[in-house]
C-alpha cells in the first residue's frame, strides 16, 4: 500500500468515525469546537516545570473517548506525526537544564526531564483534544459551524470544497504511483525525466475539470453562495456542556488538583 | 516543518492567529475586488492535487534519498499569491484536523511560517521580479531559465524564513532549553536542502505546464515556435557539483573538529577558535538574553505564577502529593475507562437481548 492509499484510508476511517452516533456526536459543533480550543489554550499554558498540575488534564479526553465509544488506539496512529518534532526539540531539555527539582530516593530528577515529559504530554494532549473533534463531528458540520463563527465565506466553502476533492485527486495520484512503481521496479521514487510531467499531467487535466466543474455549478443555479448542511440551533444541553467543560479547564488550571488529591491522602 | 501545539505558549500562538488572520482578510478583500471568486473551484482542484502531491517520492539523482514539494511557491505561480495563500491555508487545516499535522492552535503560526512567506514573499519578492526582469531576453529558453531560477531561489528563501520563523516562535514560548544560536545552526542548513530539492522539483511540474499551457503561469508571456530543452538536467548538474564541492570541504572542516556542534556553541580555545555564539561553557544556555525574554513573556502569559517543584517553602511535603495525587489521578483515569467498558457491554447486552 502506497503512502497515498494510507491517507485515503485514514481520511475514510475518519470520516467513518465521525458518523456514528453517541451522546458526543449529537452535541453542537459550535460547543465542541468552542470547548476544544478553551481545552488547547489551557494545556498550553501550564508552566513547563508544572508536571503535576497538568497530569489532571487528561481526564476530560478520557472520558470523551469513553462517552463516543471512540477506542483510544485509533488516535495513537497520528501520534506519529506529532511526536518526532516534539521530542526533537524536547530532547534537548535534560542537557541544557540540569537543576535538581526533585529527589524520589536517590534518585535525582533535573528539570529539563521534568519540562521534557511536561512538553511530550502538552503534545499527546493537545492531539487528542483535536482528534475527538474531528472523530465526532463531520466536516461539513464543522463548517457549518465555522460559517455561524464569523470564518469568512469563501474560506469555508474553499476547505468544503478541498475536502471533497482531496479524496478524487488523492486516488487519482495512487492510482499513477501505483502503475509508475510496476513499470519502475526496484526504483525508490519518480525519476527525474518524469518529475514534470508526473504531476503536470494531472494538474492540467485537473484545471480543465474545475473549469468544467464551475460551468456545472453555475448551470445549475450557483451564485457565489453555498447552502450549507442545516444544523440545529444551540441548545441548553451545548451550552452546558461549553460551560461544563470551561468550568472545569479553569479549575483544574487554577488549583493543583493532584497535589491537593495526595495532600488529602497523606495527611 | 508543520509545528505542534506543545511547541507554542498560547499567547505566541494567539499573535501568529491574528497576523495569518490579517493575511487572509487582505486577500479575501483582493479576490472580491478582483471578482475572482469564478476561480474557487480551480483553487480547490488545485488546493487537492497539491495535498496530494506532497505525498509523491521525487528520487534525488545520485543520492538514493528521495524530495518532497510544499507547494506554497507552485500554488502561488498558479493561482496568483492570494488565491495560492487561501489554498495553502485549506491544506494546511485539512492536515492538522485529519491527519494530525500541524495542531489546532498552532496553525496560525503554521499558515505564517509555510503558507505566507511562500506565498506573499515568494511572489513579490522573487517570482514577480523575476519573471519581469528583461536581461534574460525573451525566448523561450530565457523564459525556462527564469521559471527554475525564480522556482529555486523562491523555494530556498521562503524554507529559510520558515525555518526562522519556527525557531523564534518556539525560543519566544519558552518550550526549548537549547540556546537560540544552536537552534538556528541546527534549523536553517537542513532546510537549505530541502529547500533546494523542493525549488527543483516546483520548476519541474512549472516548466512542464509551460511548456504545454503557458496561459496558465503567472507573470509569462507566451513564447511561440521555438523549442529549448534539457535546461533542467544542466541545472540538476551544476548544483549536483557545487554540492560535491561544498560537502568535501565541509566534512573536511568536520573532521578536524570532532564535535561539530559542541564547537559550534562554545568554540575551542586550545584549537585557536575562541567565542563562536558568545556562549560561556559554564553558564550555557540559561542565562541567553533569549531565554530571558522568553522568560518574561511567559511570566505575562501565564495567569498563575510558578508553583512548579522548586522554590516552594516545604518542597518535600508538596513534591510527595503532588506524585501521590498525581498517582491517584491516573487511577481514575483507568477508572473512567472500565467504567466506559463496562456500560458499553451491558448496551450491547441489551441489543442483544432485545
Amino acid at each position: 500500500m502506497n503512502k497515498m492509499q494510507k491517507a485515503l484510508r485514514e481520511l475514510s476511517e475518519m470520516d467513518a468515525l465521525a458518523q456514528r452516533s453517541s451522546l458526543i456526536h449529537g452535541l453542537h459543533p459550535a460547543a465542541k469546537l468552542m470547548a476544544t480550543v478553551v481545552y488547547i489554550v489551557v494545556t498550553l499554558s501550564f508552566n513547563k516545570y508544572d508536571l503535576t498540575g497538568l497530569l489532571p488534564m487528561v481526564l476530560w479526553p478520557i472520558l470523551l473517548f469513553q462517552i463516543s465509544g471512540i477506542e483510544v488506539k485509533t488516535c495513537f496512529y497520528k501520534l506519529r506525526i506529532v511526536l518526532p518534532l516534539v521530542m526533537a526539540v524536547g530532547l534537548f531539555n535534560p542537557f541544557f537544564d540540569r537543576d535538581i527539582l526533585l529527589r524520589i530516593g536517590t534518585v535525582e530528577v533535573s528539570g529539563g526531564v521534568i519540562s521534557m515529559i511536561t512538553l511530550m504530554l502538552k503534545g499527546v494532549f493537545s492531539l487528542m483534544a483535536s482528534f475527538l473533534l474531528m472523530a465526532t463531528t463531520p466536516i461539513d458540520k464543522l463548517c457549518a459551524a465555522l460559517r455561524k463563527l464569523f470564518v469568512p465565506k469563501i474560506l469555508v466553502t474553499l476547505l468544503l470544497l478541498t475536502y471533497r476533492y482531496v479524496g478524487v485527486m488523492t486516488d487519482e495520484l495512487a492510482v499513477m504511483t501505483e502503475a509508475y512503481q510496476l513499470r519502475a521496479p526496484g526504483q525508490k521514487g519518480i525519476h527525474i525525466s518524469a518529475w514534470g510531467s508526473f504531476l503536470g499531467q494531472l494538474l492540467l487535466r485537473s484545471m480543465d475539470r474545475a473549469q468544467e466543474l464551475y460551468a456545472s455549478m453555475l448551470l445549475r443555479g450557483y451564485h457565489q453562495h453555498f447552502h450549507y448542511v442545516d444544523i440545529r440551533p444551540f441548545g441548553a444541553k451545548d451550552a452546558l456542556y461549553l460551560f461544563g467543560c470551561v468550568a472545569a479547564f479553569l479549575v483544574v488550571r487554577l488549583v493543583n488538583i493532584a497535589q491537593l488529591i495526595g495532600g488529602m491522602v497523606i495527611r | 516543518m508543520h509545528m505542534a501545539d506543545a511547541l507554542l505558549a498560547p499567547a505566541v500562538a494567539g499573535v501568529m492567529y491574528v497576523a495569518s488572520g490579517t493575511a487572509v482578510g487582505v486577500s479575501i478583500h483582493k479576490l472580491k475586488k478582483d471578482d475572482d471568486a469564478k476561480k474557487l473551484p480551480l483553487m480547490a482542484v488545485s488546493a487537492a492535487l497539491v495535498f496530494a502531491g506532497q505525498m509523491i517520492n521525487y528520487t534525488i539523482p545520485g543520492t538514493g534519498s528521495s524530495g518532497h514539494m510544499c507547494g506554497g511557491m507552485l500554488l502561488s505561480a498558479l493561482l496568483g499569491p492570494q488565491a495560492g495563500f487561501l489554498s495553502m491555508i485549506v491544506i494546511l487545516a485539512i492536515q492538522c484536523l485529519f491527519f494530525a499535522d500541524g495542531g489546532l492552535m498552532a496553525l496560525g503560526a503554521n499558515i505564517w511560517n509555510m503558507a505566507f512567506y511562500g506565498c506573499f514573499v515568494g511572489y513579490y519578492l522573487i517570482w514577480r521580479p523575476i519573471m519581469r526582469s528583461k536581461r534574460f531576453g525573451a525566448t523561450k529558453a530565457a523564459q525556462r531559465v527564469k521559471i527554475i531560477l525564480a522556482s529555486i531561489i523562491g523555494c530556498v528563501l521562503t524554507l529559510q524564513l520558515g525555518a526562522f520563523s519556527v525557531v523564534l516562535e518556539t525560543s519566544l514560548s519558552g518550550i526549548t532549553e537549547l540556546p537560540f544560536g544552536a537552534f538556528v545552526a541546527l534549523m536553517q542548513p537542513i532546510h537549505l536542502a530541502i529547500g533546494l530539492v523542493e525549488g527543483l522539483i516546483t520548476a519541474a511540474v512549472l516548466i512542464f505546464v509551460y511548456e504545454s499551457r503557458p496561459e496558465l503561469v503567472q507573470e509569462v508571456e507566451p513564447v511561440e515556435g521555438e523549442k529549448a530543452k534539457g535546461t533542467l538536467k544542466g541545472v540538476v548538474i551544476t548544483i549536483a557539483i557545487i554540492a560535491i564541492v561544498v560537502g568535501s570541504g565541509l566534512s573536511l572542516l568536520a573532521s578536524s573538529n570532532p564535535d561539530g556542534l559542541e564547537w559550534a556553541l562554545f568554540g575551542n580555545a586550545e584549537a585557536g577558535y575562541s567565542e563562536n555564539m558568545g556562549l560561556d561553557e559554564e553558564e550555557f544556555g540559561i542565562q541567553s538574553g533569549v531565554a530571558d525574554a522568553a522568560g518574561k513573556v511567559q511570566e505575562t502569559t501565564s495567569f498563575l505564577p510558578d508553583y512548579a517543584f522548586s522554590g516552594s517553602d516545604s518542597a518535600v511535603g508538596t513534591t510527595v502529593s503532588g506524585i501521590v495525587g498525581s498517582a491517584i489521578v491516573a487511577g481514575i483515569a483507568v477508572l473512567i475507562c472500565f467504567a466506559g467498558k463496562f456500560f458499553r457491554k451491558k448496551d450491547k447486552k441489551e441489543v442483544t437481548n432485545e
